[in-house]
């Protein structure tokens, strides 16, 4: 019963919540350009219409771009699962939950780049071939951080995240550092925030997510930026894992301080820089890797050298 | 020298004059001359060969009177038969081409650009435009007027106002007090701060730092609202008539006009100057987008994007009236290297300069107190004077815009030729493309802003 109720309470957390980051992100945005902004619950009001009007179909696309919001959505829930969320423990805790959360979103993705491509638009192929792209340099860094955590404690689950300050002893602090730096890069990449992409351009020619989902409208359009909206929340998810200690009895409240906290910064720094030169992309991208290599090699000081 | 207009015109019996301007920047003039291609003389030797400044104009002349170039080396449709545009076409397995437009997201012009590219890099862009194409210069024959010509393009209504009333005052001999030159002059300033101003916001969105684009936003209102205060358009649209100007600047708007713009250049260069101090931002503009001084040259770029390439003219002072003098103006040069950080710099002095020079109107307003703003309804009565032909240059915000008027021997308007400096700058932004990634296109295109409307007629 109160297992139930907790995974209900994860599960309406998580749906909710993207809404509010979006919502916070756009506030922050407007306040530092001194305006007053929308609510921040207009994410949700254009989810609401959103999903209330009716689909335009290109004639050019076949049954896949009608299949990839859905399946890049059922990804994206589905991977939700084995991540720990609001209260610190996934719902389903297994030793490959890595493995399984990584592919879920690269399933997803891998679809909402076919669909793209099923339009048969220059602009959504070049951005698929962009997304494709920085995609495959973030998935190593992004196993390398997350194996090496785990190899700390030799507990393959999501779980040893919050364990790092007890098992790596001297060299948690720098750990935990750069394994939260370069998580929130990855939040920026995969959120396609600024610098890596900018969500609120018009311009086709510069747009790297946006400009794969031109074709989608309606309810499929609601349910792709729900879903990106929510795999920003699953990495900000892991980032809240790593920091707040294992066992903190207020360890929701902390949670919400951290997602809030990521969003202000997300819509700061959205504020205070230019978007980077597509062609620079990639030593944006590689500074994540870097921050891999050194939580790698601080865990290795840590496994090998005792 | 240079070429700054290039048109023909219908000389009856089938035959067509050729009418050639050719701008002397240095010396301060202009030199005009004509051939006449008799009835069945359908071509002649292409001259862009041997002066490739030519080749817009000689598109233009054999689209109008279908009289060939021949070995034009881009004889492609300018304003017609769009649909079979010829398209240049690369080859290789590694090329892929990117169409944008004719209409495009936001609410612009139509224009379609196409980029040949590979991956991200752009070889080659194309700039097909004719889609706006509504015989403008036909209608200014048969029916002239300002605000008709304000039309012609949204964001230059004083410079083309302008242009039109020199033509046509000059043509009627009617003569402009001291005190409507003046007010015009500053309409033209402030015209060019506000879009400038405009500009440099569309270049800091473009490249999302929002700072820049929320600051320069805001100013831009506060230079577009003054403009209202003073004509009741925020554009200026009707502020200026033939014979003058309708509206009067009285002390207490001068004064309110001098605080906003205090206010104005504080915001604008506060912000310029963080932005240029932004490494994100310096690494967006920088080395984007250039067109080298020798390309400039050749191609015959006018106006700010020229002078942001290092080539030294503008019209203002090429061809200064009295009031250059009187209030003291001088010319200065500006050292660029063509690409888009040049154009920003330049931007911004130049809104710096253009408040300046709007101070010294107002200051010099004081001494023409009591003239009237306008010569009144006896300008309806003048008559043209026969077979005139007029030429007005007037250095708008984008670059000159040459006006060029003719009537027949009963003093009517036959002919009205527009040449908006985008119909030079188009080529410009084509060339600044190259070899730049495909993601910077709209950011290039920003830092030129070129007219659609103007380049169609």
């Amino acid at each position: 019963m109160v297992k139930g109720i907790i995974i209900l309470l994860n599960l309406i957390t998580f749906l909710f919540l993207p809404f509010l980051m979006t919502g916070i992100i756009r506030k922050t945005k407007a306040f530092w350009g001194g305006r007053y902004g929308a609510s921040i619950f207009q994410p949700l009001y254009d989810f609401i219409k959103l999903i209330k009007k009716d689909f335009v179909i290109s004639t050019t696309t076949s049954a896949i771009f009608r299949l990839a919001p859905l399946i890049s959505f059922a990804s994206v829930i589905t991977a939700a699962f084995f991540v720990p969320l609001i209260f610190g423990n996934a719902i389903i805790n297994i030793p490959a939950g890595l493995i399984v959360f990584a592919y879920l979103l690269a399933l997803g993705k891998f679809f909402s780049l076919l669909g793209a491509m099923d339009t048969g638009s220059s602009f959504e192929g070049m951005g698929a071939s962009r997304e494709a792209c920085f995609t495959s340099i973030v998935e190593p860094a992004f196993f390398i951080i997350m194996a090496s955590i785990m190899a700390l404690s030799g507990n393959y689950t999501f779980e040893s995240l919050s364990k790092i300050a007890e098992n790596a002893g001297s060299y948690g602090a720098l750990i935990i550092i750069f394994a939260v730096l370069a998580l929130f890069l990855m939040v920026l990449i995969e959120g396609c925030r600024v610098p890596v992409d900018d969500p609120a351009t018009h311009l086709e020619l510069t747009m790297i997510h946006e400009v794969m989902i031109l074709d989608n409208s309606g309810p499929e359009l609601a349910l792709i930026s729900w879903a990106s909206g929510m795999k920003m929340l699953l990495i900000i998810s892991l980032i809240a894992k790593i920091i707040i200690p294992d066992g903190n009895p207020l360890y929701a409240f902390y949670y919400l301080i951290i997602v809030f906290f990521t969003s202000v910064m997300i819509g700061t720094l959205e504020s205070s820089m230019a978007r980077i030169r597509m062609s620079h992309i990639f030593e944006f991208i590689f500074i994540m890797s870097s921050f891999a290599l050194i939580v790698m090699s601080l865990t290795a000081a840590k496994v090998f050298g005792g | 020298m240079r070429p700054a207009a290039f048109f023909g015109k219908d000389w009856g019996r089938g035959q067509v004059k050729l009418f050639v301007v050719l701008a002397d920047d240095k010396n301060g003039n202009f030199y005009t001359t004509s051939s006449l291609f008799r009835a069945g003389i359908k071509s002649y030797e292409s001259i862009s060969r041997v002066v490739p400044s030519f080749y817009n104009f000689e598109r233009e002349f054999f689209e109008e009177f279908n009289i060939e170039p021949l070995n034009h080396p881009w004889l492609k449709p300018l304003r017609k038969n769009q649909d079979k545009y010829p398209f240049f076409k690369m080859e290789g397995d590694e090329i892929h081409e990117v169409a944008v437009g004719p209409i495009h997201a936001g609410i612009i012009e139509p224009g379609h650009f196409r980029f040949m590219c590979n991956g991200e890099n752009v070889y080659h862009l194309e700039i097909a435009l004719g889609y706006q194409h509504k015989g403008t210069e036909n209608l200014m024959t048969q029916t002239p007027s300002n605000q008709l010509i304000e039309s012609v393009a949204g964001d230059s209504v004083i410079a083309y106002s302008l242009a039109y009333s020199n033509v046509m005052e000059t043509m009627k001999g009617i003569s402009v007090s001291n005190k409507a030159q003046l007010i015009r002059k500053l309409a033209l300033e402030m015209e060019r701060a506000a879009i400038h101003i405009g500009d440099l916001g569309a270049i800091s969105g473009d490249i999302a730092y929002l700072m820049g684009a929320s600051v320069f936003g805001a100013t831009r209102t506060l230079v577009i609202n003054t403009m209202l205060e003073f004509s009741g358009s925020r554009f200026g649209r009707g502020f200026l008539t033939l014979g003058g100007v309708n509206f009067d600047i009285d002390e207490k708007k001068i004064e309110r006009a001098l605080k906003t713009l205090d206010k104005v250049e504080i915001d604008v260069s506060r912000m310029v100057k963080t932005m240029l101090k932004n490494s994100t931002v310096m690494s967006r503009l920088e080395k984007t987008g250039t067109v080298s001084y020798e390309r400039a040259k050749e191609i015959n770029l006018v106006g700010m994007a020229a002078r942001a390439a290092g080539l030294n003219i503008d019209s203002r002072y090429d061809y200064p009236d009295k009031w250059t003098k009187e209030l003291g103006l001088k010319k200065e040069k500006f050292d660029g290297a063509g690409d888009v950080n040049s154009r920003f710099r330049l931007r911004y002095e130049e809104i710096i300069d253009s408040i300046s020079i709007i101070r010294k109107i107002f200051d010099k307003l004081k001494e023409y107190k009591n003239e009237p703003v306008n010569s009144g309804y006896e300008v309806l009565n003048k008559e043209n004077s026969k077979d005139a032909f007029v030429i007005s240059v007037v250095e708008g915000w984008r670059g000159e815009v040459v006006h060029i008027g003719m009537s027949d021997n009963n003093g009517k308007l036959s002919r009205y030729k527009i040449k908006d400096p985008s119909f030079n700058n188009w080529y410009g932004l084509a060339l600044a493309v190259r070899n730049n990634g495909v993601s910077d296109f709209p950011l290039c295109n920003k830092s030129f802003n070129l007219s659609y409307s103007g380049c169609d007629l």
